[in-house]
């Protein structure tokens, strides 16, 4: 990438708001903002009771502490839990209804919504705040059978499919933040891809927090059914702010016999400033189970924005012969902080997992790589093979590398191997010697200690997340 | 084209350099031979701008103080250094790596950047001379490669972006004579009356097929001795002790 490019994007270049008028919930977490939510939302009662389930084993589950990374307390009760531009209410019926505002910010951020302008075979679910704003290709991909909308919208439509796999993978009870999630979820993503089709595209959602405030609680299923096979990719960004905003989404994937699911996230939400103050608190909850026989579930993820990030895409392998993956970049510069890694649990015969994580840090940040791989007894001739790389750049950062492994029988084997290294001056010297400048050669070099994982992206999104690698480090050596 | 008075360098409170005088004018092929130890690398290094050395002295280049360029600026005007230890880059791909290395030359001199496919066709043209099977060119950047396939990537890299002055730092040891022939015959094709070489070498047996204009003795941080082709000749049958 050009020199000139890199500085003009050494800001945050997706810092600004939008000016919109909002329709807010009452502040706090109570019943009634729960309620405010579901009526909304026009959800019908089995949704609210739901919700309230959550919202009674929330109150005593406690919030986890075992992570690194620490944060000042939350008060649940100084946030909003619902924000949605007024214009938005009723989800608009086609393009000209949505406020003029909202689509030049999704132009800015370089997803165009209208139909002219619309990305190339990738079709986009836009996430504003807490509602879906807009789904592109919805025809096209309807003429398959294959259904992608708001999560909103399909509890209204589809109502079975909801039922019947909402809370499967992560259940109402499962920790802090999932059943917060679980109790005020507001939007999201619905993926169907029906029995043997192969999505023809792209699908992917793209979330923007704007509101002040607010926290944002994002619910996204995915179904494959049998012999099916999806790419889906997220995207998300936010305003620059002092303030410290929570992310909490809840992500499912359900991967039926044969079918196969690919989770791609570039997560570039805003970081802080260079001395800590801000961004935003990424703790997230994904987890995919391949329920069917050669079923494959494949995450991959670029995390190089957020102040903290902490969450753990996992694989449930309970079909026999099925695949987990999980690829990570996850980068932190200044005082950017993430705790992220995986959890495979084997539990069908002759499953397999990959886990490739790179992990990059500079300036003053802390990067942990925290990984479980579970065979359990049953799981015969399981495997399970982790790569974890660490790069240094400077002195005053950290990486850490923390496996958990459990082992249930002598017929699998994990494998586990793990590098830590420091950004090769030599290296450097190399590339300067061949006309490189600074950021070109850390560029090259960080692009190549992460070419596994990047390789992994759909074509479309590799490129842009080779740059945000250069961008996240900028200023990081010399 | 280079004109170096009185250079000191120190690295590490090791005083290498000390108080080298060396004048090079277009056209010519010094070498320069010396013991191990004696300061030749650490000479390529401070030419080429490596970081680390506290240096006294003045180096003239092109009528420039070299001091106040950067490594690649000083790339980017034309020195090249082909390295006597070769990098390794995991990940990143030779053609990758060649590419934006000419692109970023090329667009320092004003010159437009290259596209794939034109870049491409002229790498596969230049490696085909040197004998470079094209699969060596998307591997990874001198990843798993031998001795002589790291030195002939060095060689490439020079014809690639034809530098005004190419210090070659021991770029025949390690060669076998075929590959040696090889590298000696990018050299002799490069070289024109624009051009000049720095040849750092332990041996006269690359002197045999790249005539030098010059052959300096480097003993100690100092050239103690300067002659031309015979001397080096000379050097082989005599050893450095009787000279230094
Ligand atoms: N970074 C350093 N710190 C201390 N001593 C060094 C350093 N680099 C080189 N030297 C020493 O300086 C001397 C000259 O090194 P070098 O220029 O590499 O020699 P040559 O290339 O002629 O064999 C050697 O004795 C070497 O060990
Ligand atoms: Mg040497």
């Amino acid at each position: 990438m050009k020199t000139e490019d890199l500085k003009n994007n050494k800001e945050y270049k997706y810092g600004f708001t939008t000016d919109v008028e909002n329709i807010r919930s009452p502040k706090g977490l109570s019943e009634e903002t729960i309620k405010f939510i579901s009526n909304i939302k026009k959800e019908p009662k089995w949704m609210l009771e739901w919700r309230l389930k959550a919202f009674n084993r929330l109150k005593v589950l406690k919030e986890p502490d075992w992570q690194k990374p620490k944060y000042p307390k939350i008060d649940y009760q100084d946030l909003y839990y619902y924000s949605a531009p007024k214009s938005a209410s009723e989800k608009p019926k086609s393009l000209e209804e949505i406020d003029p505002k909202i689509l030049e910010t999704y132009k800015k951020l370089g997803i165009p919504l209208d139909e002219q302008k619309r990305l190339n075979g990738i079709a986009v679910d836009a996430v504003f705040d807490s509602v879906s704003v807009a789904t592109t290709f919805k025809d096209e991909l309807t003429k398959k059978g294959i259904i992608f909308c708001s999560i909103s919208e399909a509890i209204q439509k589809h109502p079975d499919l909801v039922k019947k796999y909402l809370g499967s993978v992560i259940p109402l009870t499962d920790h802090y933040f999932a059943t917060l999630n679980s109790a005020v979820f507001t939007d999201g993503s619905f993926v169907y891809i029906p029995p043997y089709t192969k999505c023809p595209m792209e699908l992917s959602t793209y979330f923007r927090i704007n509101a002040s405030e607010t926290g944002q609680f994002e619910r996204t299923l995915i179904i494959a059914d049998k012999g099916s096979y999806v790419s889906y990719l997220e995207g998300c960004t936010a305003p620059m702010r002092d303030e410290n905003q929570l992310h909490a989404a809840n992500v499912e994937l359900v991967a039926l016999d044969d079918a196969e699911i690919k989770y791609s996230t570039v997560q570039n939400w805003y970081p802080g400033d260079e001395k800590g103050i801000g961004g935003i608190y990424n703790f997230v909850t994904k987890r995919g189970a391949c329920r069917g026989k050669n079923s494959k579930i494949s995450w991959t993820q670029v995390e190089t924005g957020s102040a903290i990030t902490w969450k753990y895409p996992s694989c449930i392998l309970q079909g026999d012969n099925s695949i987990g993956e999980f690829y990570s970049i996850a980068i932190t510069n200044n005082f950017q902080k993430a705790d992220t890694g995986t959890k495979m649990i084997h539990l069908g015969k002759n499953t397999k997992s990959k886990i490739i994580s790179k992990g990059i840090s500079a300036g003053n940040a802390d990067n942990m790589y925290r990984g479980l791989v579970e065979i359990k007894n049953k799981a015969i001739n399981s495997r399970n093979y982790t790569q974890c790389d660490s790069l240094l750049m400077g002195n005053k950062c950290g990486a850490h590398t923390i496996p958990y492994i459990k082992n249930n029988n002598a017929t699998s084997t994990i494998e586990h191997e793990a590098t830590t290294t420091k950004i090769n001056e030599e290296q450097l010297y190399y590339c300067n010697q061949r006309g490189l400048d600074q950021e070109e050669a850390v560029s090259l070099i960080v692009n190549g200690f992460c070419k596994e994982v990047l390789q992994q992206l759909p074509m479309e999104f590799a490129v842009e997340a080779q740059k945000l690698v250069a961008i996240s480090l900028e200023g990081s050596v010399g | 084209m280079l004109n170096i008075k009185n250079l000191e360098a120190t690295i590490d409170n090791k005083h290498i350099l000390k108080g080298l005088n060396l004048n090079i004018k277009p056209g010519e092929v010094h070498a320069i031979m010396g013991p191990n130890g004696s300061g030749k690398s650490t000479l390529a290094n401070v030419l080429s701008g490596k970081s680390g050395y506290e240096t006294k002295g003045d180096i003239k280049y092109n009528g420039e103080i070299l001091s106040e360029l950067s490594t690649e600026e000083r790339a980017q005007k034309g020195i090249f250094l082909a390295f006597q230890y070769p990098l390794e880059i995991p990940g990143v791909n030779t053609n990758i790596f060649l590419k934006t290395s000419l692109n970023s030359v090329r667009k320092a001199n004003g010159e437009k950047e290259l596209d794939t496919l034109t870049f491409l066709k002229l790498i596969k043209e230049k490696a085909s001379e040197l004998g470079i099977d094209e699969k060596f060119l998307s591997r990874q950047l001198n990843v798993g490669f031998s001795g002589g396939e790291k030195k002939k990537n060095e060689i490439l890299q020079m014809k690639l972006l034809q530098p005004k002055l190419a210090i070659l730092d021991e770029t025949d040891s390690g060669l076998d004579i075929d590959a040696l022939r090889i590298v000696a015959d990018g050299v002799n094709s490069y070289k024109n009356k624009e051009n000049a070489f720095l040849i750092i070498t332990h041996y006269q047996r690359l002197l045999d097929y790249i005539k030098p204009d010059f052959v300096h003795v480097l003993s100690d941080g100092k050239i103690i001795k300067t002659g031309n082709a015979d001397l080096g000749v000379q050097l082989e049958k005599t050893g450095y002790l009787n000279i230094v």
